[in-house]
């Protein structure tokens, strides 16, 4: 299978327009500033995250703990997948507890990778709230889940590939749509 | 009265009589009646031998049949099928049985088991001491006349310096050849491979190479003094080796076999724990294998015997040090000899017949290993090129453990005859 | 605060030895393992990765340790453990080793942990069964996720392996320890010395690659750690060496002796030590020991493992458990 590029959903200046008014919304919905800490989903969502927390402190001056979270050991396919995933740490160097957590994601799909991330967070502590802020929202659920805050909403196709590059793994930054295409034999 | 057969268009191979061309053979009453070219006799049934190898019987002097006592993994029955299949038409068998062939009476009912039940010729060898213990000696006499041809306590070496000379002394008296296991006990204690490098990397016990050769060295002084006769049994070592060559040198009546596995198989074949590459002695170096091929090519070690060794799987499907020591060999000794040896221009084929079959016969004093007119039609037609898998469900010993299954292999006997009967007909056992 | 990707993937079916593995392949095990370092500091120190697995931990030898070490690790990623101890001395009237293996895997487990007296009984039992096999120690022969715990110590103290002095001291003849730690940190690219009496040194030990020695100051210095290895003094009714207290005075590691170290050296021990024998208990209990480090890191190594076999896909028989089809030459 390869992947064929098809439209550019946001470049570098709109995706960094859609974190700044994320963080924008953030501040805005919460009654209180306090408590409030995030954790990014490995591995874009991690990076998503250190970048909403440097907006957070422009837009209002919060400087809020971030922490990354690997979901491996919560998926519930390992069985299916086709190549065993690496297990990254998990770095969430403080107490989750009471905390308002923003749970940050790139693309938010079928909703298992964010079930995952509410199971591990979970067994870190019992915090008062948690959000979820994701860059792109592309449909096509399969649990009871939805953002907090959204980058983009993007229909899709189930044939569709919603591909976001960040500067810190890809070299740059942009959200692309690929369209799935059968290799000819 | 037996069939008269006249085997056309094959390729003679004949080391005692140097003869190595198109020949065809003609067979009657049991007996070689004539080789010549372009025969044209009468016969009751005529075998096509074209691009065949003819040669006289394969002789095995080194196989443990199991019987009597160990009928689960081997029989005399079982046993000679499996040595047709390879091509032999003659074996020696080994007296650690249980009883062990130590005593007349033993000699006796094996002799009727043997008339029953075997297909081709079976030599016995009787105990050296009283159940194989190293202290008494049997009466050597005694056996004879109850028809054994040679004396071994193989499995295990005579340790006692005494008893060995005067054993020599004795086997010389009464013309028997004295087979020695050789190992020191002392030095092998425990052991389950090769000492060196691989045993260490897998942690397992060794048993060195010099508990192989300070044996060889031993008898081989003991056979100087008393002026009588050896034969080393399953050589695996280079040192042994050496000093073989040398004795030989020095005129000590010295002979020595090697067994198939020890020219294709090394110590790293250990590596995964297959219990079949378990055996004693154990499977050496590289260099060993090299020093036994030239050993082979020299003349140094003149009988390539299998020391066919049935086990069972569910005695060898265990941990490698509970394992029992040994494998089958009688199925795939040419084929190993055709693949490792004539195929890599170690032997010619005169030189592997003369190994599998001329020299066992006269050491052993048996007919055999020659198509002289008048002998008995001991005779194996060979396919040289045949290439083929082994299986092992296609194994006609009683027991499957081998180290060669699935191995892709050349040559093999397709044809036998013992003393002028067909025992095997296109690779049918009859 | 992102670690490299690593683009190695586990493929091995079973565990049976580092002898078998790439040096990519150890450091996966590392990397995964320091993950699970992080989830066992959690309040909460299990996570569901392993749910519905079972995991059987056989063992031929009675080991309290490595049992309880493994059963934890399997706990902790929320399998379910099933320990069955059989006594060695059994096994000769019993059923085989195969046998056993095919009964339990016929109760449809998914790992089989075994501990066995032999050597390679783990490769046999590999070859025998489609569940994973790790090796939780064999005779003499390897104990990988002894040797992958101290290599993650090692790391975690002195933040690498490639270039470090490493000395492992005591009987290397009888020791699987010794072993799995040569082939894991010679890959690793550690420079490895044993150091033992004289017949506790196996034959071509030095063709693993490691320097060897008799001298006890001669393996002490420069090192950045040594493995001191369990001492015993009976095997088969002999002696091993004549006397403890000869041994000690010979080969223990003592303040004294540790004086003359490099100052951070590192100082491991697989346990259980036997103290004022390997090493005096003011360096068992001193700023080098590492000795309780190692037990704890025990079980994130060993999830990694268990984590890793249990998910490889479509896993290759391992070449360690294959029969040989051709020739010597």
């Amino acid at each position: 299978m390869t992947l064929k590029e098809k439209t550019k959903i946001l470049d570098q200046e709109a995706l960094d327009r859609s974190l700044e008014r994320i963080a924008h919304e953030i501040v805005e919905k919460a009654k209180t500033t306090e408590n409030i800490a995030i954790v990014g989903i490995k591995n874009r969502g991690a990076y998503l995250g250190e970048r909403l927390a440097r907006k957070l402190e422009k837009v209002a001056g919060l400087k809020v703990p971030v922490g990354a979270l690997d979901i491996t050991l919560y998926r519930d396919d390992l069985t299916e997948v086709s190549e065993q995933p690496v297990v990254h740490a998990t770095e969430i160097d403080f107490d989750i507890d009471e905390k308002k957590i923003i749970l940050v994601d790139d693309v938010l799909y079928t909703g298992r990778t964010i079930r995952c991330a509410l199971d591990a967070l979970i067994d870190f502590g019992r915090p008062s709230q948690i959000q979820l802020a994701v860059l792109i929202d592309r449909g096509h659920r399969e649990l009871p889940i939805r953002a907090d805050y959204v980058g983009k909403n993007v229909p899709t196709s189930l044939k569709e590939v919603v591909e976001v590059r960040l500067e810190e793994t890809d070299g740059k930054d942009e959200v692309v749509l690929c369209a799935k295409e059968e290799d000819a034999d | 009265m037996s069939k008269r057969y006249l085997i056309k268009g094959g390729r003679v191979v004949d080391p005692v009589r140097k003869i190595d061309g198109p020949l065809d053979i003609l067979i009657s009453d049991g007996k070689i009646e004539k080789v010549g070219k372009g025969l044209n006799a009468k016969a009751d049934e005529v075998i096509d031998a074209a691009g065949k190898i003819v040669a006289p019987g394969l002789i095995d002097m080194h196989v443990h049949l199991r019987e009597p006592g160990r009928e689960d993994e081997e029989t005399i029955r079982t046993g000679s099928r499996a040595a047709v299949r390879g091509g032999f038409t003659g074996i020696l068998c080994m007296p650690n049985t249980d009883p062990a062939l130590d005593e007349p009476l033993i000699i006796k009912s094996l002799k009727d088991i043997i008339k029953r039940d075997a297909l081709c010729g079976i030599f016995i060898t009787g105990a050296i001491t009283v159940e194989r213990s190293g202290q008494k000696l049997t009466d050597f006499e005694k056996l004879k006349k109850e028809g054994i041809i040679a004396v071994s306590d193989d499995g295990s070496s005579v340790q006692d310096k005494k008893i060995m000379q005067e054993a020599l002394e004795r086997a010389k008296a009464s013309s028997l050849l004295l087979i020695e296991h050789c190992e020191d006990p002392l030095l092998s204690a425990g052991g389950v491979m090769n000492k060196g490098f691989i045993s260490t990397k897998m942690g397992l016990k060794g048993m060195p190479a010099r508990s192989e050769y300070e044996a060889v060295k031993r008898v081989l002084e003991l056979a100087k003094r008393s002026s009588g006769r050896v034969h080393i049994a399953h050589v695996s070592c280079k040192e042994s080796i050496d000093l073989i060559r040398k004795a030989k040198k020095a005129g000590v009546e010295v002979t020595a076999e090697t067994a198939p596995h020890y020219f294709t198989l090394t110590e790293e074949c250990c590596a995964t724990y297959d219990t079949n590459t378990k055996m004693n002695p154990p499977l050496r170096t590289k260099d060993d294998v090299e020093a036994v091929k030239m050993a082979l090519a020299d003349g140094t070690i003149d009988a390539i015997a299998t020391d066919h060794a049935p086990h069972t799987d569910s005695e060898k499907d265990v941990e490698f040090d509970y394992a029992p020591f040994g494998i089958i060999g009688l199925e795939t000794a040419l084929s190993l000899g055709v693949t490792e040896l004539v195929d890599k221009n170690i032997l010619s084929w005169d030189q592997l017949i003369l190994k599998l079959s001329a020299n066992p016969a006269k050491i052993l004093g048996i007919p055999g290993g020659s198509l002289k007119e008048g002998s008995p039609a001991d005779v194996v037609i060979i396919d040289p090129g045949k290439e083929y898998t082994f299986k092992k469900d296609a194994i006609v010993s009683k027991s499957k453990n081998s180290p060669f299954i699935d191995w892709k292999l050349k040559g093999k006997a397709v044809t036998v005859l013992v003393a002028g009967q067909i025992a095997m007909k296109d690779e049918l056992i009859l | 605060m992102q670690t490299n990707e690593k683009k190695i993937i586990w493929k091995k079916k079973d565990l049976l030895g580092l002898e078998y593995l790439s040096k990519e392949e150890i450091e996966l095990i590392l990397y995964t393992a320091a993950s699970f370092k992080e989830v066992t500091t959690r309040q909460i120190k299990k996570v569901p990765a392993l749910r519905g697995k079972t995991v059987v931990n056989l063992f031929y030898e009675p080991s309290t340790r490595t049992r309880t070490s493994f059963e934890l690790a399997a706990k902790r990623l929320s399998a379910d453990v099933v320990n069955i101890e059989i006594e060695a001395s059994s096994v000769k009237k019993g059923e085989t080793l195969i046998d056993t293996g095919r009964n339990i895997e016929a109760l449809k487990i998914d790992i089989i942990v075994v501990r066995h007296n032999a050597s390679g009984a783990p490769n046999i039992l590999a070859r025998s069964v489609k569940s994973r096999v790790v090796n939780a120690g064999d005779g003499w022969h390897e104990h990988p996720t002894q040797a992958l715990l101290d290599m993650f110590t090692l790391k975690s103290k002195l933040g690498r392996i490639e270039g470090l002095k490493v000395s492992i001291i005591g009987d290397i003849a009888h020791s699987r320890v010794a072993r799995s730690n040569i082939w894991g940190l010679t890959k690793l690219g550690a420079q490895v010395t044993v150091c033992a009496p004289e017949l506790l040194i196996p034959e071509g030990i030095e063709q693993m690659g490691v320097k060897v020695t008799t001298d006890i100051d001669e393996a002490l210095r420069g090192a950045d750690a040594i493995n001191v290895l369990r001492m015993q003094f009976e095997r088969d009714g002999a002696l091993a060496f004549p006397s403890k207290l000869e041994y000690f005075k010979q080969y223990g590691i003592t303040a004294e002796r540790l004086a003359k170290c490099k100052k951070d050296i590192v100082v491991m021990h697989p346990g259980p030590i036997n103290r004022g024998i390997e090493m005096s208990s003011e360096v068992a209990d001193g700023k080098n020991s590492v000795i309780l480090e190692q037990v704890t890191n025990g079980i994130a190594v060993r999830m990694a493992v268990l984590y890793l076999v249990a998910y490889a896909k479509d896993p290759a028989p391992s070449e360690a458990s294959k029969v040989r089809k051709e020739g010597a030459g």
